[in-house]
């Protein structure tokens, strides 16, 4: 048997995880699984639930991203009564998702990144956190951080009502608009969180890039897998956060797919593994083909880093730079190392940045025409938009009283699990030598592999089983003899 | 001579992570606490491990505060770990005080919920027969996760709970006075509820009330409504009459009804009873036909009632 | 087989618990399956008495007013009667089966009335069998 080492629980993360490592008899690793220990049940208790309730139901699936399943809830609504929508409401939706994709991104790097980089990967565990990096960089950048995360939440509470858990969406629009004197209060907030992304790209760059041993690990390092890209662009093929279409590309650079939302079980699969709640999409054309990379691959990831790899483009300027930036240093597209999805991050917050100006300086921003009264009910929805974390799809069906009768969701993270699983294996694989006790530091290189990903496990394993079928099948030389069933 | 820093834990159970990112929104505040306590466990942000707490003595944490409700073995395993290494427990949160959003679960059964998540939807793998498994045999080895349970608990249904600080997530401001409390050593008598007042949600209401007299109940995208009247009085059914305040109206505040986060209003033993009873009264009518289309209006009693609390309501869960 | 459904009465001071004493005085032969609480009115009756008694192991739950218009306290039977569907939908949204609650006007004549209601509820929750509710809740208790 072998000897198994366990990672319980992994840290700096939203959700519940944990790894197994088995070790071979010379200390090296056999196996490696990345296991999910939770679920809730979101798909089945929505279910009698007036179908415009299920966006502040669904906002509890994730305390950090709740704008995202908020966002796609509402897109799955407004498909139920038949996309009636106040132009308004468009805009103003994506000017909250921007504001949330900053404090997300901000709260991500700063303090669930940053500590491996900034207070080293092998660092006391004790400081190895937020604490530890403020401490190391001084009072006056963390001020700085911590600021500039306030204010993305104050522009979110000040356009949308609330930040975490936001009420806001409903068929027709959004409950309220902004007032010119919210706008006011919003306005330089924008400029200095501008600054502060620009701030945080050379930071980046002077921590991470101007480490070598930092970029030999994100260039060099197992934290690399071959498999394929997906994120949600625009008609011109740059990342939009909030609508678009689905774009699958090869991880090296050729269109597989291009869907819209109610497409998507046409061309993503999920598959189950009994040692884990959480489920594996895959890509369903393919086939689920197992835990392997390569050009024909049925995995993907769906991560800022692939949003930036199935791009063409950016949609505004300075990320444009920015993003050409990053893959002429990477030197490939799609870049396949892992770790550059911290610096994908980045890129995406000064497109979030330029968006937030785009839509301040918009004349009819504060418009009281948020909403209009939907007369028919059609049924059936499907919202997919870009959580941080991923692709994230919603789709509802209701009656013709506007109760919800079924729910299905593909979350974020989820379309990582397959990824995050290899990755975690390979490095594993890497960082163990036979012959060494792992330390913790070794230990915590193993959790940076998943780390990269943002995971968000709670939005992950919304779903929840219950008592486990059984099903025995007893083998006689080799023939089925009998079969016993439980529950299924 | 430093006096010694306070030992804290913040952890989950069932939970999305919004109470956690409820302590972070007191920015400087917790940036400042974090300089005066040792953050033992706090698995979103730093790196502490489940053995690093069961090595600690009993009582050695000054102080938990735990998220999230109890949904498999493993949450139950870490409420209990933790209330032995900690003299003070909080239930921080609607799910932890009350059983929360993932309390809804209550209402319908394991098996029901198992087949549609890996059985039944439109994109589970065709064919697909497998589930999850508490202890699965590999080549390697074996592999575990927790146990389901068959519904939802509160932190309180498996561990005495110290305080509760209600709301989903608990406002930040709240959030900051229980933290303060707990750092200059002034917090109340214990199984007090804090971080909310003793009022509920309308008492604090901005909205104009005038007379609640409802003859037909709209759903809140049905109309347009005045943003400055009570949403009960157009006819939107809102939970603030039976919910406790504390957190600043936010979605009232927002064009939204209030669905009871904050739980019950103080010595009240069962919020959705009290809040059938606060719709019920304000239908206009006598006729026995009349009241029945009126409140035909109205789907899902039950989600409206214990949005947030079925596992700390009276009956706590369907009986199917 | 021999269950006997045990009923918790609500009756209302003025009306249908005078109702009830008619019932006994003339001595009405009837089931003796509800036990009474005596409220002043039915308006008295809050919906968490109702949950709360079913949760402790009543297997049903009656309540008896005034007829509309004959209220001691002139509108509380009204404010009963607008509780009553809101609350039997709660309960079957729990899974709780419809005939084990019940709103009933009985007035300070109708001895006869009563125990007929009482005889045909008791017939009714015999019917359904024992609330699993307390059991339920029992088998679900964990260990502190």
């Amino acid at each position: 048997m072998a000897k198994k080492i366990s990672i319980d629980p992994i840290t700096r993360l939203e959700g519940h995880g944990k790894i197994a490592i088995f070790l071979d008899d010379a200390g090296g690793v056999e196996d490696c699984y990345f296991q999910i220990p939770e679920l809730r049940g979101f798909e089945r208790f929505v279910v009698g639930r007036p179908i415009e309730e299920l966006p502040r139901i669904v906002t509890r699936i994730c305390g950090v991203c709740p704008a995202s399943h908020h966002m796609a809830s509402a897109k799955a609504v407004d498909g139920c009564f038949g996309h009636q929508i106040a132009p308004l409401a468009l805009k103003l939706r994506d000017l909250y998702y921007h504001a949330h994709y900053i404090h997300s991104h901000i709260a991500h790097f700063y303090a669930l990144a940053a500590p491996d980089f900034v207070c080293g990967p092998d660092s006391d565990p004790a400081t190895r956190n937020v604490l530890g990096v403020v401490a190391k960089v001084g009072l006056e950048i963390g001020g700085a951080v911590v600021r500039a995360r306030a204010q993305a939440q104050k522009i979110q509470q000040i356009v949308g009502g609330r930040t975490t858990h936001l009420v806001w969406c409903l068929p027709g629009g959004v409950s309220k608009g902004i007032k010119k004197e919210e706008l006011d209060a919003i306005r330089p907030m924008v400029d200095e969180l501008y600054d502060f992304t620009q701030f945080s790209l050379k930071l980046f760059k002077d921590v991470v890039l101007g480490n070598p041993a930092y970029v030999d690990l994100i260039l060099n390092g197992p934290y690399t897998l071959d498999v394929q890209q997906m994120g949600l662009v625009d008609e011109n093929n740059a990342p939009n956060f909030y609508d678009g279409k689905v774009r699958v590309v090869d991880f090296q650079g050729n269109e597989i797919c291009k869907y819209a939302p109610e497409e998507y079980t046409q061309n993503v699969a999920e598959h189950v593994e009994p040692w884990t709640y959480l489920k594996f999409p895959y890509l369903k054309k393919r086939g689920w083909k197992g835990f392997v990379e390569g050009i024909d691959s049925s995995i993907y990831c769906a991560t800022p880093l692939a949003r930036l790899n199935v791009a063409d483009r950016m949609a505004t300027p300075a990320a444009q730079e920015a993003y050409e930036e990053m893959f002429s240093t990477l030197g490939q597209k799609p870049c396949r190392a892992l770790l550059a999805q911290h610096w994908a991050r980045l890129v995406e917050m000064v497109f979030d940045a330029e968006m937030l100006r785009k839509y301040r300086d918009d004349p009819e921003i504060t418009g009281d025409a948020f909403r209009v009264v939907p007369d028919r009910i059609t049924g059936e929805g499907v919202g997919i938009v870009e959580a941080m974390r991923g692709t994230l799809t919603h789709h509802y069906t209701c009656d013709e009283k506007g109760v919800c009768t079924s729910a299905n969701l593909i979350v974020g993270t989820t379309n990582n699990n397959a990824a995050i699983h290899m990755v975690t294996k390979k490095v594993a694989k890497a960082m163990i030598r036979p012959g060494a006790e792992p330390t913790q530091g070794i230990l915590n290189m193993i959790e940076m592999a998943f780390r990269a990903f943002d995971p968000c496990f709670s939005c992950a394993t919304h779903s929840l089983p219950g008592q486990m079928p059984l099903e025995v099948r007893i083998f006689k030389a080799g023939e089925p003899h009998r079969e016993f069933r439980r529950g299924c | 001579m430093p006096e010694k820093k306070l030992q804290i834990a913040l952890y989950w159970g069932a939970a999305c992570g919004g109470c956690d990112v409820a302590v972070l929104d007191t920015n400087e505040f917790v940036i400042g606490v974090g300089f005066l306590v040792d953050i033992r466990l706090w698995p979103i942000a730093a790196d502490g491990k489940y053995r690093d707490v069961e090595a600690m003595a009993d009582g050695e944490l000054d102080c938990t505060l735990f998220h999230g409700a109890i949904r498999n073995s493993e949450n139950e395993h870490l409420a209990k770990l933790l209330r032995r290494k900690s003299k003070v427990l909080v239930a921080l949160g609607s799910c932890a005080h009350l059983g929360g959003i993932p309390g809804l679960a209550n209402q319908v059964t394991k098996q029901e919920i198992l087949e549609r998540v890996y059985l039944d939807n439109p994109s589970i793998e065709a064919g697909n027969r497998v589930v999850p498994l508490p202890s699965t045999r590999v080549d390697a080895g074996e592999l575990e996760i927790p146990r389901f349970y068959r519904r939802v608990y509160r932190l309180d249904d498996v561990v005495p709970v110290d305080y509760y600080v209600p709301g989903c997530p608990p406002a930040p401001e709240q959030v900051k006075a229980a933290l303060q409390a707990l750092v200059n050593g002034t917090l109340p008598p214990a199984r007090s509820v804090i971080g909310a007042s003793n009022r509920t949600v309308c008492d604090d209401c901005r909205r104009r009330k005038e007379e609640k007299k409802v003859t037909r109940f709209h759903r809140p995208w049905e109309i347009l409504q005045d943003p400055d009247r009570c949403l009960m009085e157009q006819g939107i059914l809102c939970a603030g009459s039976a919910t406790r305040s504390g957190c600043g109206v936010r979605c009232p505040d927002s064009g939204m009804p209030c669905r009871g986060c904050y739980g019950p209003a103080p010595n009240v033993i069962d919020q959705g009873a009290k809040f059938v009873s606060a719709v019920s009264s304000i239908v206009d009518s006598k006729d026995p036909r009349e009241i029945e289309r009126i409140l035909g209006d109205i789907p899902d009693i039950l989600g409206y009632a214990y949005r947030f609390g079925l596992p700390a309501s009276l009956l706590q869960r369907s009986i199917r | 087989m021999g269950f006997e459904p045990r009923i918790v009465g609500f009756l209302c001071n003025w009306c249908s618990y005078t109702g009830a004493d008619l019932a006994g005085t003339a001595r009405i032969h009837y089931a003796p399956n509800v036990r009474v609480i005596r409220v002043m009115c039915s308006a008295r009756v809050d919906p968490t008495f109702v949950v709360k008694a079913l949760a402790e192991g009543a297997d049903g739950v009656l309540i008896c007013g005034c007829h509309p218009g004959d209220c001691h306290y002139s509108e509380g039977n009204y404010k009963a009667m607008r509780r009553f569907p809101l609350l039997g939908r709660l309960l079957r949204d729990y899974g709780i089966e419809e005939d084990r609650v019940r709103l009933e006007w009985v007035s300070a004549s109708e001895g006869k009335r009563f125990a007929e209601i009482v005889d045909d509820m008791t017939e009714r929750v015999r019917r359904l069998g024992p609330s699993r509710v307390k059991t339920l809740l029992e088998a679900d208790r964990v260990e502190r």
